[in-house]
């Protein structure tokens, strides 16, 4: 039977909205300095691999992240530097880095394991679960909210993070100013080529916090092209959430939620493979209804500026 | 008193070969307000250019208080104390004036935090000191325009500007605004600041500044006391010919209406109406002025008569055939020519040559076509006739519109349009923002079709551009006619003010005689 008002299946949404939630933070970064990445979904896929790989062969957790957060990096980097330094069209490059990424991390994966499907072989660590004291004792809420991987409440913090970046630094102020007027930015000193690079970077770090979940939270091993898309996702949200860390969240979670319920879906017995479009009709559906929400709110705005400027009208 | 900015022997030549400045000499003392003036193309802009650090002279010196500098980009001239107010503002929208202004050398607390609350304080100190008057924490998009170029003043002071250079800053003011900044500029300079003022605005130039000097076609025409020069000496400085002032224009002969407007209303989506059932008539051989106050139905009125937008209702009767819900393309080949507000975006393609945009209304005639290839050559004989007969400055007819100054790519849009013998005319505000030059000959075009029968609308927000050209006109507010006079010989400026304003309005039968039969 589907039922979704059990704390476990909030429990399940958050944890498939944190990959989310991760690279749409690193897609807000980029879409508020003026740059489109994407390149996120080959930043997790890669970051997913190069975590596995690095915390395998050192079993040590650290070490792992650090690979993860380099491989992620990596991805940015080149992005940034075939589109900003060699003018490059970036969504081009983002196309062909994702491209190569599916590829390319088999192929890593092959020479490291021997292994085309995943990394089974070698033991990789995963980030350990937190249960929070007090909370845990609550009952249904606990059991939703306590319990989840590390990385699911830094994806929490990572919101706050990026709305402080943003608001509140004067870096952020800046990489805002690039974003929205260069010429502007330009007029007064501001490097705009560097504001970029440092955007593509921090996207590359948040990202790869999303793919390594995918591998060493939520599963325990790399499999081939795991991100499954949730790049192109966080994209989505991040627009829906007009680049406002908050709304993002929201959108992320609608989409976490749709994720959830095409699990239970799939539970009862639909087929598999028409369950596995839920999460990516969502999407679409999700974009539309948003769209014509912002066009009925630019009606009622236009309408109530009118009526605040001629009221005898009205 | 010294000078502080002193160029000598400046030349430049853009990678297209053409020559902007051609050994130009200019001198700014401290403390003066220097007006640069000179038609569009002459040259003005490009100098400050180089003065801003944003282009690099060919070769030429220039000096700041004595000193032989050269800036390589704009953060050296505003290190070394110099601004620039540009036409086109260097804002962000979505932030707070203080914001704006304090961008780039921001004020922080824990090293790396913005001081939002220091930032509106430093603003409102330096607003304060200058004495404008301005809200550092209102959004910058919320501003009026005139805010915004005060923004852009401050933002400049802000950033240690000894030295600032205003482009055109008028050309996006009202004439309340435009006081408004002079009280301002004089402020400025009582303060010891120096300020430089691009304009071709005479009234303006004299009004402001203590020294003029003028340019044409890339070269200086020297540099004089504002008081020891007339307009008159001025303008023939700027343009190198006498007797500009001249219109020569003779009465005008309307015969019958070729359109006449019944009942025309265009409802935006919430079935407001932008116009409001107007009715009027245009007679071949007759220049009729629109004017009002921008908004008040005048882009609508033009829309919907060219085709670009529909009626809600209404008609236009044109040669005998409703046209309110026809496609451009039939209205145009009626005999319709349109010349929009916005040359830039509706006027030309900017990255075509001048050929492909001259003729992108005559592409399918027969005679530039040979089968199903275009005939080259019968092109381009025409084409280079078109740019002799409106004396398009450029090097090749082939040379991209982007690479023309204003007034030539609104020749352009002229030649184009004209160049079909229309029957009727609609122009929106053909000459705004282009030098006196060209504005003239595209006046005495007018003109010349009018002679030849003719029907012209001419709208315009420059109300003496439509008191000198047109025969007849009708003022606009709120979407409505208030006010049609049938010669603008007997009417004065401030008169149409008032209608303008909605202080005043005819009564429905003086407005019913602007329909003829």
């Amino acid at each position: 039977m589907i039922n979704l008002l059990t704390p476990e299946f909030f429990f399940t949404v958050i944890r498939v909205t944190t990959p989310i939630l991760f690279a749409a933070m690193a897609a807000i970064i980029c879409s508020k300095s003026g740059v489109i990445n994407i390149a996120l979904e080959s930043i997790m896929l890669t970051a997913a691999l190069t975590g596995v790989l690095a915390s395998g062969f050192s079993q040590n957790i650290f070490i792992g992240m650090v690979g993860g957060i380099l491989g992620g990096m990596f991805i940015a980097g080149a992005l940034a530097y075939f589109s900003l330094y060699l003018k490059a069209d970036i969504i081009l490059v983002g196309i062909a880095l994702n491209l190569m990424a599916v590829g390319g991390t088999v192929f890593v994966m092959f020479v490291f394991t021997g292994d085309r499907g995943s990394t089974n072989s070698i033991r990789s660590l995963q980030f350990p679960d937190v249960n929070i004291p007090l909370l845990q004792d609550i009952p249904v809420v606990g059991t939703a909210l306590s319990g989840h991987n590390i990385l699911t409440y830094l994806a929490i913090l990572s919101v706050i993070g990026v709305w402080f970046f943003l608001s509140k630094t004067t870096y952020g102020l800046r990489l805002r100013s690039v974003g929205e007027n260069p010429d502007a930015a330009t007029s007064v000193g501001i490097d705009v080529r560097k504001v970029k690079l440092v955007a593509l970077l921090i996207s590359g770090f948040l990202g790869a916090f999303g793919g390594m979940y995918m591998s060493m939270a939520y599963l325990s091993v790399f499999s081939t092209n795991m991100v499954a898309g949730r790049g192109f996702i966080s994209l989505a949200a991040a627009s829906m959430g007009q680049a406002n860390p908050f709304g993002t969240l929201l959108a992320a979670s609608f989409f976490g939620l749709m994720e959830s319920v095409s699990y239970q879906l799939q539970a009862i017995g639909i087929p598999a493979q028409i369950v596995g479009m839920v999460p990516y009709v969502s999407v679409i559906i999700g974009l539309v209804l948003y769209a014509q929400y912002q066009q009925s709110l630019q009606k009622k705005k236009t309408l109530s500026k009118q009526l605040k400027e001629d009221p005898n009208e009205a | 008193m010294p000078d502080i900015i002193t160029m000598k022997q400046m030349y430049k030549v853009y990678p297209n070969g053409i020559v902007a400045n051609d050994y130009v000499d200019f001198s700014v003392k401290e403390g003066e307000i220097h007006a640069l003036v000179g038609e569009n193309g002459a040259g003005k802009t490009t100098l400050m250019k180089i003065l801003f650090g944003i282009e690099q002279a060919t070769t030429g010196e220039l000096y700041h208080n004595g000193q032989l500098v050269s800036f390589q980009n704009p953060q050296e001239a505003i290190k070394a104390g110099i601004g620039m107010v540009h036409q086109h503002f260097m804002q962000v929208g979505s932030m707070t004036v203080a914001e704006n202004v304090v961008l780039g050398s921001e004020p922080k607390k824990y090293r790396f935090l913005l001081d939002r609350k220091k930032a509106i304080d430093d603003t409102a100190e330096i607003a304060e000191k200058y004495k404008f008057k301005i809200d550092p924490a209102m959004r910058l998009d919320e501003c009026s325009v005139g805010t915004r170029q005060k923004i852009e003043i401050l933002k400049a002071l802000f950033h240690g500007a000894k030295v600032i250079i205003l482009d055109e800053p008028t050309a996006v003011l009202t004439p309340q605004e435009t006081e408004e900044l002079f009280r301002e500029l004089k402020g400025l300079k009582e303060r010891g600041h120096t300020i430089i003022f691009i304009s071709h605005k005479l009234n303006e130039v004299k009004e402001i500044s203590d020294r003029v000097t003028v340019m044409r076609s890339a070269k200086q025409t020297g540099t004089y006391d504002t008081e020891s020069i007339s307009k008159e000496e001025i303008s023939n400085l700027m343009v190198g010919r006498e007797g500009l002032w001249e219109l020569t224009k003779g009465k005008a002969t309307p015969n019958e209406s070729i359109i006449t407007v019944n009942n025309l209303s265009v409802m935006d989506e919430q079935r407001r109406y932008l116009l409001d059932h107007i009715s009027f008539s245009m007679r071949k051989g007759e220049i009729l002025g629109v004017v009002g106050v921008e908004g008040n139905g005048q882009r609508e009125l033009v829309d919907v008569l060219t085709g670009l937008n529909k009626a809600s209702g209404g008609s236009i009767m044109f040669k005998g055939e409703d046209i309110s819900k026809q496609s451009i393309h039939h209205i145009r080949e009626m005999g319709l020519s349109h010349i929009p507000e916005d040359r830039m975006t509706m006027g030309v393609a900017t990255e075509a040559s001048i050929t492909d945009n001259l003729l992108s209304i005559y592409f399918d005639k027969e005679s530039f076509n040979n089968g199903v290839l275009l005939d080259q050559s019968s092109i381009d004989a025409w084409a280079k006739d078109r740019v002799k007969e409106y004396a398009i400055k450029t090097k090749s007819p082939n040379a991209q519109v982007r690479s023309l100054s204003g007034g030539n790519i609104q020749k352009v849009v002229v030649a184009r349009e004209f160049s079909n013998n229309p029957d009727v005319v609609i122009a929106d505000q053909p000459t705004r923002g282009i030098d006196v030059g060209a504005a003239q000959f595209i006046h005495n075009k007018l003109i010349e079709l009018r002679d030849q029968g003719a029907s012209i609308l001419l709208v315009s927000a420059d109300l003496s551009e439509v008191l000198d050209v047109s025969d007849s006109l009708f003022v606009m507010y709120e979407g409505k006619i208030v006010a049609y006079f049938d010669d603008v010989t007997n009417v004065s400026a401030m008169e149409l003010g008032r209608f303008m304003l909605g202080i005043e309005a005819q009564d429905e039968e003086q407005i019913k005689r602007g329909i003829y039969a």
